[in-house]
Order: structure tokens, then C-alpha cells, then sequence
């Protein structure tokens, strides 16, 4: 991907004239830690100094179980002149990347899981600050990014607060909830956050990874950053599964649910084997009243990063028909190591209005604050 | 007089002077289908075609096999048919009479609160308590049931403790002692808080949901493990309700650890007291050492009774724990049944014995 | 120095790595272009964050950097003032733990390397455990074939909660290496987090998981004895590094009496789980969950029902006692020179060949 854009740039066409886009995945977030303290009691900040920020996982502080393929998986091109972290510096972001693809709405998805820490009291206190930072340090200076509302999801009476909170705040645009949570998110006591977000119009995002605290496999551990990343496809769909049968769509038809970089190549054949299966034992769920796929079909979007690449690569476009051409939202996962790049992501003769729809209008019908 | 004066006071047809309580007696339906008259056609057919669904390998038994038929008694199984523990009348003949016990404390261990369906879980935990009402209690007011409650649904449960509130039947809250997090955690609040506003205390039997390991290191293989490790989870989870500051919040509150040892009561008070000293900053919401929470909120009932190699440490246990924190249990009908004349090796005073056998209970439970 | 007959040994004492670059010399050029190329650092254990305060007591730890990675510090700390004759070095570590066999491998052997060169060579007083990935015991049996003939490494170290019970059959390759070279096999509280670190789930504060680790020690004694570990490997001993040892008689009656019980499940356990203890069984005494009293102290003692059990540790430098005492006040002078002395010696055969 490097090498590819590299050779891109020598052909840049003038940012200006390029068609707007939207860009529903971008890590920026601070340097540290410490750029969060103003935004807390002093308290957790000696917590943090002291204990560190526990995760539900084996190395101190929340280093990755397993060990990314990059430093702080992110294209190597993309750590600004100052040295600081990838998707800290604004003016370098907006250089390399919002300026350069004429991003017109971009979605912030902070980079450090700012969320299930052990300690559900830091979490909250560390959500807060990070919510409260991106609009200071992201929204405010920069109006084309919408903040994620970053909630403390295990403790979902106070997410609720949080995202009550947020919703009065102009600039946010999703709450934002790791993948990888103690429970399928189907489970009852994450219903306050979904009533909340969908009372205030604001939809739920996943993002892949977290910390769940239990292996990402029905099997246990594996090995590999590789195995990792590939987990998430089924962490994505055991959630999908889990909201349609526990009712998530039923009771909140208004809500709008965004899955982010769990792929999408694994949504066809699902739908097809969640309508066969609960068409044979729908008697455990009757508070169902519409396929499962039907549910899938209205009211959940997911980002296009990292795109499917099948052989040969027109395949993609059956999959997409399969899926509905309104139901994907490109993203780009800047600064990520695997950052898909809009000119390159869909390199097919498309019509006007899909290409629109697939670059920027859809995720207008999702984020219309 | 009061009838549980009566029942404290009466004259026995042993030789056993006091009326005892006993604080874990388990029963059991005669068939499945006993269940039925408290669900609704809804939950009937899903028990018929679902069971009660709970996490684990087995379709229709738990993980670990039992040693004996049922894990109960041999000499239990109740000569007019049905399983041990399902006979109220075989029950009193037993156990009851024999033993003079004034007030037994139902615990049943049926799966009903720990349903992976919630939905299933509310429904079979109010049926249960519905059938432990009518099948025990209302014939022999010497039993009390336990409110079981959905553990992992708190709405739910807190409906239920409200439903029982005040109802002489109940005797307290059950929970199991095997959580989907650390029992302190912020989520079980509000049954600690209906639990306190009701009067009712909580009765934390082993057992509980096997959704996840029951070690820190993964799964055990033999029963013998499986039945000493569960001791270990009621250490744990004694360590959480006390170090999430659920007793600070609650100080009213009481819990009673049943059939999950008790020798380990004050070596834990030591540990947490220790290693609290240098790390008290990190749990602000403790505003007195750990050991005095358990010295206050908790009581330890004695099945099965610790066996120290040398007897007379049973004495030092009960001194180290506190002689006021111990409540009898037998665990009627279970194979390890502990019998309140031949329990422990030691010779009890008078007023000792009054007091695991009886006065303490009463400071934990409301029989009136 | 110290005269070899009363030199003191303490069994566990934790030189700390700085970080995983402080490793790269000691490892494949694979390994040392991944950690590089991918920028993994990072290996520190949950289980000991450094900055809490039972991993470093406040008036050892340095004013920049890791606790524990100074030598000339552990010499002005803890050799010399404590008057160590000889100091055991349990190097905890992010390959004990990692998910990647292969990589939890490297990091181990890694480690090893590094432990022997940078500490053993420098300082005579040190000895080592070999630190294992007992995630990939025949992996982890190549480390300790590789290791042993280095007398200064003198038992086999693992956390206490892995990815299953350590009384399965998947660790016999490792008990199987280090019996082979008569070398104890250590666990040490922590935990490859593969579950929850305590037994019904993930608590909030890092004071409880430290306190959880107890309990994991005792379900790992009933898996050593109900699986028949000792029976099968009958010179096996099993040293219970930072447990916290007062947990032990209440164990002990617990499983004399289950084991009455329902024995017949387990028929290889001929003898009561007591004997198989006491006979199998160290404890290091650093902490000593100790209750406030002397008198109580003595009878939990008492109630251990053997003085060869216990050994000396200091656990420098992890925040276990103030001041210049290790041990709680009350304890009987003749079990504090066992402790100190010949419960090491025995324990850890391979001591005797320097202190003799």
C-alpha cells in the first residue's frame, strides 16, 4: 500500500477540483496521555501516574496483546517532521490528508482505546476527557471533522449520561464502542446506550479491537497479529447476530448502527444463514417481527476499509450489489498501515450518483448533524 | 406467643435441647414437570424444548459429574418416590424432627437464576419461588424459601426482590456464588440496593453460571477439583463486594457465604488488610481496613464443617473469625451433609453452641 | 563475605529488563528485525505495572527508569544490607506470557541469555531461574535442555495462571525436562491473562488481582495433586513463589477432607494430599499474609505442620516490608535458619555445589 502511493502522488489531480468525499474513519488523537489531564480530576491523573491504564489484558498499560506489524500500526509516512504520533498533528493531517482528498466530513475515531479500562471509574473519567479534548483540539479548529462521543461501554448507565451529555455539544458524530466488549452487544444491559443514542439521533459505531478481556475466538488464544486482525470479521458478526435476536432493531427502529473496519465481504452470506435459521426457530424469539436481514438491511451501515480485494477484483461489485450500494460508507483508516486510499479504493467505471453515494451521500443519510 | 418463639422453644423428640437453624437445605421437584402450574404456556413449551439453556458443554447435565446419584445422601431418597429433597413430608421425618431444626433455609440449586435467555431467567425464578412457596412452605412454615433472582439481569431481579418483600415465606436472597464479573462490581448494585431497602440479606451458595473458567487458569478436570475450587470463588468474591466498596455503600447489608468453607476467612482478612495498607490509594471508596467489612457484613455458615488436622484449630478458626459471624448449615440432602449433634470434633460450650446453632441466625435472617 | 555454612539465601529477588531493546543482542535476526521493524516494545506485565506500588518500595525505586534494573542498586539494596549470601533472579517478563509461541520463545531465551550475562557473570552472589514459555512446553523444554548445564541457573520458572491447569498432560514435557536436571519448577504470581485473573471475572482494581493471585495458587495445588504430578514425577518438587503462604493449613484440611470423600475418583492419589505437600511442596515466605499478632503467627505456623516448607525471600524490589526486617516479628529463631539456609539448600540442589 505504501509503494502504491508513493507511485500516486506523482499524478496527484488539484485537491480542490477532486469530488468531495467523506471519510468515516480517521485516527487522530493526542500526543499523550498528558494532553487529556486538563480534561480530568486531578485524582485519576495520579491513578494513571500510578497504576498506569489497565486494560482487560497481559502487558502493562494496554500494549497489544499482539504485537502490531508497524509502529503503532501506521503507514510510515505518516509520522509528522516533529516526531509526534501519527494523527496527532493537525496541520500534517490536514496536509497529507483532509486537504490532499478533499475529506469534507471526516469521522474521528481516537486511536488509544480510551474505554474498557479495568477500572470502570477510569474509564468514565478517560472517556469524558477524550470527548472533551476532540472538540477543543479537533472540531473546533477544524469544522470538516465530527468527534465520536467515546463512552466507558461496560458501565452503560454512565455511557448514557455521557452520551446525553455530548449530544448538546455541536461536532459529534457517533458514539463511538470498541468491538471487542464483555458481552455480544445484543445483551441487555448495553440497552441504555442504544435508547439514549437513538433518542438523540446520534447513531452507534463499532470500531475493531478493545480489550474484552476473553480470547477473540470461540476456541480460545491464537498465535498471530495475522489471526488478530482476521478476528474481527467474526467479532463483528457475533454482534450483528446478537442485536438482531435480542431485539436492538425491533425496539428502536430509528436507531442507525455503523460497523467500522470489520470488512464487509462476510455480510451476504450471513444474512442468508440468519433468515434460514431463525425461520426454523423463530418460536425462541417472537418479540421478531421482520427478517433478520430485513432488520440489517434498514437500519446498519459499515465502512469500506479495508476494502475486499477478491479475484479478480470486479467480484467486489456483486458482493456490494448484494449488500445494497446505500449501505457502504468508504473510509480510509488514515494514518493505519493498511489506509485505503480513495482514488485507488474503487478503481471500477461506476455511474455518478453510486460513486457519490458510495464516497460521500450515504454517510450524509447516516451523520446529518 | 410468637410462633417463632414456638418454634425455637418447642420440645424435641430427640435428645437435642435447642430449636436449630439451618441455613442450606436444598430441594428438589419430583419431576420437571413440577414447575409447570407457576409458567406460562410460553415458558412451558421452551422448558420442554429448550431446558433452561445455561452455559455449559451438556445438553441436559453440568460439567462436572457428581459422585454420587444426584450429590445426594443414599439414605435420602425418599421411600414414597422422587428425588431427595422433594418430599416435604420425608424431609420433616428426616431432618426436621430428628434433628429439631426450628427454621431451614431453602437453597434451591436448579438452574433457574442462571438461564443464558433472561427472559427464561425472570420467568423461572419467579416460578421457583412460586413452587418453593407452595410445595415447602405452606405446608411446613419450618421452611423458608430463598428469592432466587436473574443475577446478570438487575431490573429484573430488583422486580423480584420487591415482589417478595415483607412475604414470611422468604427468608433472603440467593445468589450463586459463580458471576459473570466479580460480585462487587458496579452492575449487581441494585440488588444490593433492594436488598437493603427490603430487609433482606443475601445468601451466596456455590454454584452460580459456568460462562467462563473457574480459575484463573482455565478449567479443572476432576470433581475433586471442581468441588474444593468453588471455595476459592467465594474467597474471590468475598474480596470484591468488600474491596468495590459495596459494604461501604451499603452498610446495612448482609451476606452469608454458604457451603464455601470458612478457614480461609481470616487468612483472606490478613492479605487484604496487608497488601491494602500500600495500595489504599487505588480504592478511595474503602474508609476502614478490609478486614472489619468482613467482621461486620459477613457470616460464614459451616458446611461443610473445616476438618483441621489438629481439632482444637477449629476452635482458633472460629475465635480468628469472630464466634458471632458462624452460622449452622447441614446441606440436607447433599452426600457431605453435615449432621448439628456430630458436625465438629470439639467440645462447644453451651452458650457457643446457642449461638452457631441458633442466636446467630437470627441476627441475619427474619423469621417472623 | 559470608561463611557458606550460615550464608543467607533468598529465593526470589527480580532484576527487571528495561526494555525489549536491552534484549536484541540476544536474539535471531529474525527476531531482531521484528521487534524492530514493527516497533513492539511494550512487554511489561499487567500483573506488576511498574509504577504500583507493591512493584518497587517507595525508598528503592530510582528516580528515572524501571525498578529493578540496576545492579549496583540491588547490590546497595538488598545484597549487602540484607547480608544475601546468595539471591535467586525470578525475571518476570513479557515472553512468560506472550500469545505467540515462537515469539514468547525468543523473549524467554532472550531473557536467559541476558540474565546470565549481565547479572550472573557480574555478580557471583546471583543465581537464576530459567524463565520459560510455558505456553509451548515442548518449546519451553528446549529452553531448559538448553540452559542447564549453566549450573548457575537453578530452577524453572512459570507464572501461576496460564492456559490451563498445570496439572494436565500438556505439561509433562516440561516437568518431565526439568526433573531431568533435578531443578524445581517455580511458579511465580501473575497471570498470561488468557482468562480473567480471578475466578468469577475481571476485577476493577489492580490491589484485587494482586490479592486474586492466592487463590490461583491453590487451584493449581489441587490440579498438581489431583492430577497425579507428584506420582508421576516422584523427585518433582514445586516451589510457590509470592503466594502469600498463610492460605496453606486451610487448604490443606480442605483437601484431606474432600479427598476422603470422593477419593476413589482419583485413585492414583494413594497418599492424603497433606503428605504429597509437605513432601513436595516450598513456599517462599515473601509475603507473609501475616495476621497483626505474634501469637497468631505462630500458631498458622503450627498449623503448616512442618519447618521445611518455608524459604527466605526479600522479593526486592517489590513493596513487601519496611525497614531492615523481612520477616514478622515472633517467629521461632530455629525456623528462620531453616528458612534462610537449609530449606534453600535442599530445595535448590544445585546451591550446594558453591555453598557447602
Amino acid at each position: 500500500m505504501n509503494v502504491a502511493l508513493r507511485e500516486f502522488r506523482a499524478t496527484t489531480p488539484f485537491a480542490a477540483s477532486r469530488m468531495g468525499i467523506a471519510d468515516c474513519d480517521l485516527h487522530l488523537g493526542p500526543r499523550s496521555i498528558a494532553e487529556l489531564y486538563p480534561f480530568m480530576p486531578a485524582r485519576w491523573r495520579r491513578h494513571i501516574e500510578t497504576y498506569g491504564m489497565a486494560h482487560r489484558t497481559g502487558y502493562a498499560d494496554g500494549a497489544p496483546a499482539f504485537p502490531k506489524s508497524a509502529p503503532m500500526a501506521a503507514r510510515r509516512d505518516a509520522w509528522p517532521p516533529d516526531g509526534a504520533p501519527p494523527g496527532s498533528n493537525l496541520d500534517f493531517t490536514r496536509a497529507q490528508h483532509l486537504d490532499a482528498f478533499n475529506v469534507q466530513l471526516g469521522l474521528v475515531n481516537p486511536p488509544q482505546p480510551s474505554q474498557n479500562f479495568m477500572n470502570g471509574d477510569l474509564g468514565n473519567a478517560v472517556s469524558r476527557a477524550m470527548n472533551d479534548w476532540q472538540i477543543e483540539h479537533l472540531v473546533r479548529p477544524e469544522p470538516r471533522l465530527r468527534a465520536s462521543i467515546v463512552v466507558n461501554y461496560e458501565d452503560p448507565p454512565e455511557a448514557a449520561a455521557e452520551i446525553e451529555r455530548c449530544a448538546a455539544i455541536e461536532g459529534c458524530g457517533h458514539v463511538l464502542l470498541m468491538s471487542r466488549t464483555s458481552e455480544p452487544l445484543g445483551a441487555r444491559r448495553y440497552r441504555p446506550i442504544f435508547e439514549t443514542a437513538a433518542a438523540a439521533d446520534i447513531p452507534v459505531a463499532i470500531h475493531a479491537f478493545g480489550f474484552a478481556g476473553h480470547p477473540a475466538t470461540g476456541s480460545g488464544w491464537p498465535s498471530f497479529y495475522l489471526e488478530d486482525m482476521l478476528a474481527h470479521a467474526q467479532a463483528f458478526q457475533a454482534h450483528l447476530a446478537s442485536m438482531v435476536f435480542e431485539g436492538v432493531f425491533e425496539r428502536l427502529p430509528g436507531l442507525k448502527f455503523v460497523m467500522i473496519e470489520g470488512g464487509f465481504g462476510w455480510l451476504p452470506s450471513l444474512c442468508w444463514r440468519l433468515d434460514r435459521l431463525w425461520q426454523r426457530m423463530r418460536d425462541e424469539t417472537p418479540h421478531l417481527r421482520r427478517l433478520p436481514s430485513e432488520y440489517i438491511r434498514s437500519q446498519v451501515w459499515l465502512t469500506t476499509q479495508p476494502m475486499e480485494e477478491p479475484e479478480p477484483r470486479e467480484r467486489v461489485l456483486e458482493l456490494i450489489e448484494w449488500i445494497g450500494w446505500d449501505r457502504l460508507l468508504f473510509a480510509s483508516d488514515y494514518p493505519h498501515w493498511d489506509f485505503d486510499n480513495p482514488d485507488l479504493a474503487l478503481p471500477f467505471r461506476l455511474d455518478e450518483a453510486t460513486r457519490r453515494g458510495f464516497f460521500r451521500e450515504n454517510a450524509r443519510v447516516v451523520y446529518r448533524r | 406467643m410468637s410462633m417463632t418463639a414456638d418454634l425455637l422453644d418447642r420440645q424435641p423428640q430427640t435428645d437435642a435441647r435447642l430449636g436449630i437453624i439451618d441455613t442450606d437445605i436444598h430441594p428438589y421437584m419430583k419431576t420437571p414437570r413440577d414447575l409447570d402450574p407457576y409458567l406460562s404456556a410460553r415458558w412451558r413449551k421452551y422448558l420442554l424444548e429448550y431446558d433452561k439453556f445455561v452455559c455449559g458443554p451438556y445438553a441436559a447435565r453440568g460439567t462436572y459429574p457428581r459422585f454420587q446419584p444426584n450429590t445426594c445422601r443414599r439414605d435420602s431418597w425418599p421411600p414414597g418416590g422422587g428425588l431427595p429433597g422433594s418430599d416435604v413430608d420425608f424431609i420433616r421425618e428426616q431432618h426436621l424432627e430428628a434433628n429439631n431444626i426450628a427454621f431451614g433455609v431453602l437453597e434451591p440449586l436448579l438452574n433457574a437464576n442462571i438461564a443464558r435467555n433472561h427472559d427464561a431467567a425472570a420467568a423461572f425464578c419467579t416460578a421457583m419461588n412460586e413452587w418453593q412457596k407452595q410445595t415447602f412452605y405452606v405446608p411446613e412454615p419450618r421452611l423458608r424459601a430463598s428469592v432466587l433472582v436473574p443475577q446478570d439481569d438487575p431490573d429484573a431481579a430488583v422486580k423480584e426482590i420487591e415482589s417478595r418483600a415483607g412475604d414470611p415465606a422468604f427468608a433472603q436472597i440467593q445468589l450463586g456464588s459463580k458471576t459473570s464479573e466479580p460480585l462487587g462490581r458496579r452492575r449487581y448494585w441494585p440488588i444490593f440496593a433492594a436488598a437493603q431497602a427490603n430487609g433482606f440479606s443475601i445468601g451466596l451458595h456455590i454454584g452460580g453460571t459456568q460462562n467462563s473458567a473457574p480459575s484463573a487458569s482455565g478449567w479443572p478436570q476432576f470433581y475433586i477439583e471442581d468441588h474444593h475450587m468453588l471455595v476459592h470463588s467465594m474467597q474471590n468474591q468475598t474480596a470484591s463486594v468488600i474491596l468495590e466498596g459495596v459494604f461501604q455503600a451499603f452498610p446495612k447489608l448482609k451476606i452469608v457465604l454458604i457451603e464455601g468453607g470458612f478457614a480461609w476467612g481470616p487468612t483472606l482478612a490478613w492479605r487484604l488488610d496487608t497488601h491494602w495498607k500500600k495500595m489504599r490509594d487505588e480504592v478511595p471508596q474503602l474508609k476502614r481496613p478490609p478486614s472489619e467489612y468482613m467482621r461486620t457484613n459477613v457470616w460464614f455458615a459451616t458446611q461443610p464443617v473445616e476438618e483441621p488436622e489438629n481439632p482444637e484449630d477449629l476452635r482458633q478458626t472460629f475465635e480468628w473469625i469472630g464466634w458471632d459471624r458462624i452460622v449452622y448449615s447441614s446441606d440436607y440432602p447433599h452426600w457431605d451433609y453435615d449432621d448439628p449433634r456430630q458436625a465438629w470434633r470439639i467440645k462447644l460450650s453451651e452458650a457457643e453452641e446457642r449461638m452457631i446453632l441458633r442466636d446467630n441466625a437470627l441476627q441475619v435472617y427474619n423469621f417472623g | 563475605m559470608n561463611d557458606p555454612a550460615s550464608a543467607v539465601i533468598d529465593c526470589d529477588i527480580h532484576p527487571s529488563v528495561p526494555s525489549v531493546k536491552t534484549l536484541l543482542p540476544y536474539m535471531s535476526e529474525f527476531w531482531q528485525e521484528s521487534f524492530v521493524a514493527r516497533g513492539i516494545d511494550g512487554l511489561d506485565l499487567q500483573s506488576y505495572p511498574p509504577g504500583a506500588p507493591i512493584s518497587c518500595r517507595p525508598d528503592w525505586r530510582p528516580d528515572k527508569g524501571k525498578p529493578g534494573t540496576s545492579l549496583d542498586a540491588m547490590r546497595a539494596q538488598a545484597l549487602d544490607p540484607f547480608r544475601l549470601g546468595v539471591a535467586i533472579c525470578n525475571t518476570l517478563y513479557g515472553g512468560q506470557i506472550a500469545v505467540s509461541e515462537t515469539m514468547g520463545a525468543a523473549v524467554c531465551s532472550a531473557v536467559n541469555d541476558w540474565i546470565a550475562a549481565e547479572w550472573l557473570d557480574k555478580e557471583p552472589r546471583l543465581r537464576a531461574s530459567i524463565v520459560v514459555p510455558a505456553q509451548a512446553p515442548l518449546l519451553a523444554a528446549e529452553e531448559i535442555e538448553r540452559k542447564a548445564p549453566d549450573r548457575r541457573f537453578v530452577q524453572v520458572l512459570m507464572p501461576v495462571a496460564c492456559e490451563m491447569m498445570l496439572g494436565r498432560s500438556y505439561y509433562w514435557p516440561i516437568y518431565e525436562a526439568a526433573v531431568r536436571h533435578d531443578l524445581p519448577i517455580g511458579l511465580h504470581a501473575g497471570s498470561m491473562y488468557r482468562y480473567a485473573p480471578t475466578s468469577t471475572g475481571w476485577p476493577s482494581h489492580f490491589l484485587h488481582d494482586y490479592v486474586a493471585h492466592q487463590q490461583t495458587f491453590e487451584d493449581q495445588l489441587l490440579s498438581l495433586v489431583s492430577n497425579g504430578i507428584f506420582v508421576k514425577f516422584p523427585t518433582l518438587r514445586v516451589v510457590f513463589i509470592e503466594s502469600g503462604v498463610t492460605w496453606l493449613p486451610g487448604f490443606i484440611w480442605r483437601a484431606i477432607k474432600t479427598w476422603r470423600g470422593v477419593r476413589a475418583e482419583v485413585p492414583w492419589v494413594k497418599q492424603s494430599p497433606a503428605e504429597i505437600i509437605r513432601d513436595r511442596i516450598r513456599l517462599t515466605a515473601q509475603p507473609l499474609d501475616a495476621p497483626p499478632d505474634a501469637k497468631s503467627l505462630d500458631r498458622i505456623i503450627d498449623q503448616i505442620g512442618s519447618d521445611e516448607m518455608l524459604l527466605f525471600a526479600t522479593d526486592y524490589p517489590h513493596w513487601q516490608f519496611d525497614g531492615d526486617e523481612p520477616l514478622p516479628p515472633g517467629l521461632n529463631p530455629g525456623l528462620i535458619r531453616k528458612m534462610r539456609h537449609d530449606n534453600p539448600l535442599a530445595t535448590y540442589p544445585r546451591l550446594k555445589e558453591t555453598l557447602q
